[in-house]
């Protein structure tokens, strides 16, 4: 397979940008932007576009066949699979006890009061 | 069957005969055999921790091991057969030998890549291998924690490690079957005349791929928790215990399909041959492993039914299973449409074929009540799940192993063994499976927990029946051994197609030449073409009656 050629200049940018991206990521660590969620987008906005500059250019994606995108693809479409549906544990593990409790507030709930 | 032949005076074996030449060689048929080697030592030495702890519970009472060192043994047991002999058997034996050949092509894409996946591999066996000996691990082959992090002895860094490591050398293999699938076929090997054998290996490459580095990035995780007191998998370092069983078991329920998929593709080229017909539902067998290699990877968390997992994520995962067992099931129904009117003939491989069928059937089915909320309830941890995984592992995926050695033995040793002896040994360990395995269902269902060694009087019986079915099938694998052996030394030459099988490898000489052809194959019929007399020539073989 032909390797591309790549300029040193595009590979310095590139890398000065992860350096920009990686010293902007620790300053909004420091940010409250009012709800804890938005924090973790905007972190994670940052750490995705630092992956997608090192799979594009560093990994030559960018100049391979359509095959290698294909894989690459569908390895976030894995991790996709994977972090969803372990969250979806994570978020709907009190839908149930809440749902008792408000049935059987006595029961359901470990932190009930005990009744008089 | 070829009567009288002489084996090719330069083959891959005798070509040079030097230990260098065995530990440097880039030849893939030679790493096959390395890994060949290496393997059934690592399955002596788990068949030696089962035997023994076999033993243990032929009694109710702790007469043989303490309880530490019964949860050494079942630990090592585990891990040895996972990681050091399941995962890799078909893939890094039959699949390192056959897969260049039945392509057409010379090696693999990365010779040297391969090379490095068995010193890999090896690293990491003797690293779980020191582990064992310095004082064992107590985990279980799951690691799960806080046992693991918290509590268990220092041993379980090395054996992750172990684990850690021999996972890089399932992705090298997967990388190299997956390029050479790709790029390597002779001319007019269309993906629709592919073996499905590749196909099964094309999609085990593809899990292998996909999963392998989750459970690596999970093992560290764990090395750094115990190591560094990272809080991850411990609540009381703002950790949870249950986020390590959802990434173990991401990769861990895949690797069921890392070893049952190739089984599957042993057993189609095995049942095509012995019922001299091309495979009912080529596409659909084929499509099916594709099929079961992504739905394996959503099915995760039906390990997790009473671990504190979310009801509806529960829900969610006992459906998704349910719907694993659909291309599962139009594989059975492919194969045994092959049979329907075939020409059956019921040599030792086949024997083997039949045993994985039968046995995989019982293994997939009891997996239905497992992956059920309600019945999982009763049934979680106890023997009924061991009985189900070995069903699956060993009687699907050793079964296959078995099949597909017999079936290719003349061609990577160019030696025949005894039919008749192979054929009685297959029977043996046959009852020895079912007499080891079936009575631990009866044992689950009525409550006997799996990993306990002191049990009530009343499950001994079941005990001892299990226990000496342990022995029979031990005696079976010995006696396999012995012909095996005696094969290699004595057995009279195979010829090029003992079984008058199709398929590219049986157009080369038994053993191959180290470049695998003497000229570039090209392939001119459709795969399984028992209708005409060879797989390269024109001619209609006048002996046989198309099939279909």
């Amino acid at each position: 397979m032909d390797h591309p050629v790549v300029s040193v200049k595009t590979y310095v940018s590139i890398f000065i940008a992860l350096m920009v991206l990686t010293g902007l990521t620790v300053y909004v660590a420091f940010l409250d932007f009012g709800h804890g969620l938005l924090n973790d987008l905007v972190a994670m906005t940052i750490a995705t576009t630092k992956a997608l500059l090192v799979l594009v250019i560093f990994m030559h994606l960018k100049y391979s066949a359509r095959l290698l995108w294909l894989i690459a693809g569908s390895s976030v479409v894995w991790l996709i699979v994977m972090i969803g549906l372990t969250l979806a544990d994570y978020r709907s593990r009190d839908w149930l006890e809440s749902q008792m409790h408000r049935a059987v507030p006595w029961v359901a709930h470990p932190e009930a009061p005990a009744a008089p | 069957m070829s009567s009288v032949y002489d084996q090719p005076s330069k083959n891959y074996l005798n070509e040079k005969i030097t230990v260098s030449s065995w530990l440097l060689t880039l030849d893939h048929k030679r790493i096959a055999i390395l890994y060949l080697v290496s393997l059934l030592a690592f399955f002596l030495i788990g068949g030696l921790a089962a035997l023994v702890f076999r033993l243990e519970l032929m009694t109710p009472d702790a007469n043989l091991l303490r309880s530490e060192t019964y949860n050494k043994f079942f630990t090592t047991h585990g891990i040895v057969m996972i990681f050091f002999f399941l995962i890799p058997s078909i893939p890094a034996v039959l699949g390192n030998f056959l897969v260049p050949v039945m392509i057409g092509a010379r090696d693999f894409a990365f010779p040297k890549i391969n090379l490095a996946s068995w010193y890999v591999f090896m690293a990491g066996g003797v690293l779980a291998l020191v582990a064992t000996i310095a004082g064992g691990v107590e985990t279980g082959w799951t690691f799960y924690t806080p046992y693991s992090t918290m509590y268990a002895n220092s041993n379980v860094i090395l054996a992750v490690c172990g684990a850690f490591i021999a996972g890089f050398s399932s992705i090298m293999t997967a990388l190299n079957f997956i390029v050479t699938i790709h790029k390597m076929r002779a001319p007019g090997l269309t993906w629709f005349r592919l073996p499905l054998f590749i196909w099964a290996m094309y999609a085990t490459a593809l899990v292998i791929l996909l999963g392998t580095p989750v459970v690596a990035i999970t093992l560290v995780m764990i090395f750094v928790e115990r190591a560094f007191g990272f809080g991850i998998f411990d609540p009381a370092l703002g950790g949870d215990p249950v986020l390590f069983q959802h990434l173990f078991w991401f990769y861990s329920h895949p690797a069921v399909y890392i070893m049952i998929l190739p089984a599957m593709g042993v057993v189609s080229e095995v049942i095509s041959c012995f019922s001299r017909r091309r495979l009912y539902g080529y596409k659909v067998i084929a499509f099916s492993s594709l099929a079961i290699a992504v739905i394996g990877f959503f099915v995760w968390g039906h390990h997790m039914f009473v671990s504190s997992q979310s009801t509806f994520a529960a829900m969610t995962f006992s459906f998704l299973t349910f719907f694993v067992a659909v291309p599962t099931a139009l594989k059975m129904l492919n194969w045994i449409m092959t049979l329907y009117k075939g020409s059956v003939r019921l040599t030792s491989p086949m024997l083997y074929a039949f045993g994985f069928l039968g046995l995989f059937v019982i293994g997939g089915l009891t997996g239905l009540f497992l992956s059920t909320l309600a019945t999982d309830i009763h049934l979680h941890d106890t023997y009924f799940v061991v009985a189900h995984f070995h069903y699956v592992m060993v009687g699907g995926g050793v079964m296959g192993f078995l099949a597909g050695i017999h079936f290719w033995w003349p061609k990577m040793t160019g030696k025949k063994y005894p039919e008749a002896i192979a054929v009685f040994a297959a029977i043996v360990i046959f009852i020895g499976f079912n007499l080891t395995f079936f009575p631990q269902f009866q044992l689950g269902v009525h409550g006997m927990p799996r990993r306990y060694h002191v049990y009530p009087d009343e499950f001994q019986i079941l005990h001892i029946a299990s226990s000496t079915g342990a022995m029979v099938l031990g005696f079976g694998y010995l006696i396999m051994a012995a012909y095996l052996i005696w094969s290699l030394i004595k057995g009279p030459p195979a010829g090029k197609n003992p079984w008058e099988a199709r398929g590219l490898e049986w157009e080369t000489d038994s053993p191959p030449p180290t470049h695998n052809f003497h000229e570039q194959p090209v392939v001119r019929h459709p795969v399984y073409a028992y209708e005409y007399a060879s797989e390269t020539s024109d001619e209609p073989d006048l002996s046989e009656k198309p099939h279909g």
